[in-house]
């Protein structure tokens, strides 16, 4: 049991904070929040930097230390994060790395990687969210394609994707589990109409989609007719088990600022308030520490995270919650002006408990899959 | 980096475990705690501890000890603290190789800490009392304590101790018997420093791991109960309220556990504090979930859970109790918080 870095590590670290110093300043300058066409250009930008530097893979096929140490390295040096490459990077690209075929691979991998192409996520319906095996959009094979008619909800970032991870139904006789197929939707094919979503923090992050007979190649499905379910288990692991590691370095950079301004403004003499902001200090050291234990674990596993990644999920999602109604204690009266960043990061926090699985659905996994409860009963 | 158990440590671990449950089994926690008056340490059980190396496990081996470090100490404790066994464990581990014959079970060595001792009685050695604020008195050095300022053991959290010692037993002046919540652990009041000085990380990290122990036990319990007790015609276990109070407990385990692992390898006395302070709302939420989950059945005497909760409460009012961990954790954070604010808008 150690922390040292082993020697790769080390030399990994020295070599990209070398790198990062030289390209964060050849960045363009942020776009605007709402200016999506913007947000799209500005992140697949980066992600191309990093690919041309050798880095483009390091969220899914790197070693598990490297990709900590990118992270914390990425996120301390104040670079970009994933953005709107999220669901490309993220999840699609690390399911199709280890479920596709190798046309599959060959076809998709390398342009999320260079940020060429841009993924979104349409797994919920209307009918269908925490009970996603409810889903109802219908895909019947035609030939060498599947016809898609349905709808999907809350698909982020689905205005400026180019692909789709879609779950459709294959066979709606099965049971609900056994009739489902993973497939790659071009977001360019007919039928597909987008109409954006309001969040609560008055930004258009995601969206609905409309499909309307859509035609999509059946060379375009990752793993067998209607077995889309194991596949979206993958999916789902990748989701909750990795995607949210980098958010804790920068939660507590964010923790740290929130010190800085409670020391400026005289709040810090408070002790209740600063003890709270102690108590933070703790629990986002233990996450880190969390995330580097889940890290370690998995390197000796598969490449597929397991559902300890629901642990950290439902914990970290809580703490950042906590962390920004804390920052509105300190920033007193500008925690209601929607000009500081603090008020809409604040918004924007209430997502975490509901997105990728709410707290409750991660509670129930947690119970039944880790600790052998009983499922069902009211 | 490879923050995982390597296979000597599981090993550890297991034997640990294995000697727990022979030499401190249930059934005689619960014969103590049913017996009249105040426990007893038993003398048979603490000598297998010190024979099993507990104490000694980070003196050098030269100086008779096992040579091994913090992150060993940790998952021993939290066997420890997992089997509730009685006794001042991490008080007598940090006097190794300081006051004769604590490395070896001979003598047992108990602390003042927060206005508390416990197993004054039963003790040979009391340290810390009279240290910082200077209530009590000081600097004596009986006979049976080691030179004072002598090198502790081991490396990483392990730091300084307080240099006091002082015989025990009804010569301690102003200390007063309490009725202890806690029927495993007599407890006397003592008058506490007005200002009581830093708190030790060493036995901190200590307490932590054993609260660490506490709280994937009542889990352990708790989720075993909750899968056997039918009502409704299904286990309670198939409730979601059931479920949810269960799974909260396993995340407050694991995070407990990353915290506590991790403060042995960093030795970072605020990192420290920090996993003190998350494993004590560990180990006392979870003991209380666990009464929760027994329904009636958790309210009796008859099962064990109230000894693991009591046992945690006691840990948590030792030092560095929650509103100083907190300090020192915001202490921390400062430090860290540099001069320039990273978010433009702040
Ligand atoms: C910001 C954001 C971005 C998102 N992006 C995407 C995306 O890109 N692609 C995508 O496919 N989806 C996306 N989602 C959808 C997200 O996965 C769902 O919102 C989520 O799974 C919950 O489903 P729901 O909204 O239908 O709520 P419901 O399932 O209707 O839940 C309503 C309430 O009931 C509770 N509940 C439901 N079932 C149970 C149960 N069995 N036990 C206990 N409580 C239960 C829930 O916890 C919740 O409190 C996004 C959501 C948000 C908020």
């Amino acid at each position: 049991m150690d922390f040292g870095p082993t020697e790769e590590e080390a030399a990994f670290r020295t070599e990209l904070r070398s790198w990062l110093a030289t390209a964060l300043p050849r960045l363009p300058p942020k776009p605007s929040p709402d200016d999506w066409p913007g947000r799209r250009a500005y992140d697949t930008h980066w992600q191309r930097m990093l690919y041309d530097a050798g880095y483009g893979r390091l969220h899914w096929d790197a070693d598990p230390g490297l990709r900590l140490v990118f992270l914390e390295e990425t996120e301390l040096a104040g670079a970009p994060y994933v953005g709107a490459n999220f669901v490309g990077l993220l999840h699609a690209g690390p399911t199709i790395a280890a479920e596709g075929t190798p046309e599959q691979r060959e076809r998709w991998l390398g342009p999320i990687l260079r940020g060429d192409e841009i993924w979104c996520q349409g797994f919920s319906e209307p009918g269908a969210g925490s009970d996603l095996a409810a889903l109802r959009t219908r895909a019947v094979r035609d030939g060498d394609a599947y016809v898609v008619t349905g709808s999907k909800i809350w698909t982020s970032h689905a205005e400026v994707a180019d692909w789709c991870e879609l779950l459709v139904r294959t066979d709606p006789a099965a049971p609900r589990h056994r009739g489902i197929s993973w497939l790659a939707l071009s977001m360019d094919a007919p039928g597909i109409t987008v109409r954006p979503l309001r969040t609560l923090a008055g930004t258009a992050e995601f969206a609905e989609v409309f499909l309307d007979e859509v035609r999509v190649p059946a060379a375009h499905r990752v793993g067998a007719e209607n077995d889309g379910w194991r596949v979206t288990m993958v999916t789902l692991s990748f989701e909750r088990g990795t995607a949210f590691a980098g958010e804790v370095v920068a939660c507590r950079r964010t923790l740290a600022a929130l010190a800085a301004a409670a020391r400026e403004t005289g709040r810090w003499d408070d002790p209740v308030l600063r003890r709270r902001l102690g108590r933070l200090h703790a629990e986002f050291t233990a996450l880190w520490r969390l995330v580097q234990w889940n890290v370690s674990e998995a390197r000796t596993g598969g490449t597929v995270p397991g559902p300890g990644g629901s642990v950290f999920k439902l914990r970290y999602s809580g703490a950042r919650q906590e962390l920004y109604e804390t920052a509105a204690e300190v920033l007193g009266p500008d925690a209601l002006d929607l000009g500081r960043e603090w008020a809409v990061d604040r918004l924007s926090s209430l997502s975490y408990t509901i997105a990728a699985g709410t707290s409750q659905i991660q509670r129930n996994i947690i119970a039944e899959r880790l600790l052998g409860l009983p499922k069902g009963g009211a | 980096m490879r923050f995982r158990l390597t296979e000597d440590q599981r090993a550890l671990q297991s034997a640990t475990r294995g000697l727990l449950e022979r030499v401190c089994p249930p059934k005689a926690l619960r014969a103590m705690a049913d017996g009249a008056g105040p426990p007893r340490l038993d003398r048979v059980v603490w000598a297998a501890l010190a024979e099993a190396g507990v104490f000694a496990l980070r003196l050098p081996e030269d100086a008779g000890g096992v040579g091994l470090g913090a992150p060993e100490a940790v998952l021993v404790f939290e066997e420890l603290g997992r089997a509730l066994v009685p006794g001042p464990l991490a008080a007598t581990h940090l006097a190794a190789g300081r006051v004769a014959g604590a490395a070896t079970g001979e003598t047992v060595v108990t602390r003042a800490d927060g206005g508390l001792v416990a197993w004054l009685a039963e003790a040979d050695v009391v340290e810390g009392y009279g240290t910082g604020g200077g209530a009590g008195p000081s600097g004596a050095g009986p006979s049976g304590v080691g030179p004072p300022g002598a090198e502790s053991p081991g490396a990483g959290a392990f730091g300084a101790v307080p240099p006091v010692a002082l015989p025990p037993g009804p010569g301690l002046p102003g200390a007063v018997p309490l009725r202890s919540v806690d029927p495993l652990t007599p407890l006397h009041r003592v008058p506490a420093p007005a200002d009581p000085g830093p708190w030790d990380p060493s036995a901190a990290l200590l307490t932590a791991a054993e609260q660490l122990g506490t709280a994937g036990r009542v889990t352990e319990l708790a989720v075993r109960y909750a899968r056997e007790r039918e009502q409704f015609g299904r286990p309670v276990g198939s409730f979601q309220a059931v479920k949810h109070l269960c799974a909260d407990m396993l995340v407050r385990t694991e995070l407990a556990r990353a915290a506590v692992y991790a403060a042995a390898l960093s030795g970072d006395p605020a990192e420290t504090a920090g996993a003190k302070l998350i494993s004590d709302d560990a180990a006392v939420a979870n003991a209380r979930d666990c009464v929760q989950i027994h329904g009636g059945m958790g309210f009796t005497w008859e099962a064990d859970i109230h000894l693991h909760l009591k046992r945690a409460w006691l840990r948590a009012r030792t030092r560095p109790v929650a509103a100083e961990a907190e300090e020192a954790a915001a202490r921390a954070l400062a430090a860290s918080a540099g001069p320039p604010a990273p978010r433009p808008s702040l």
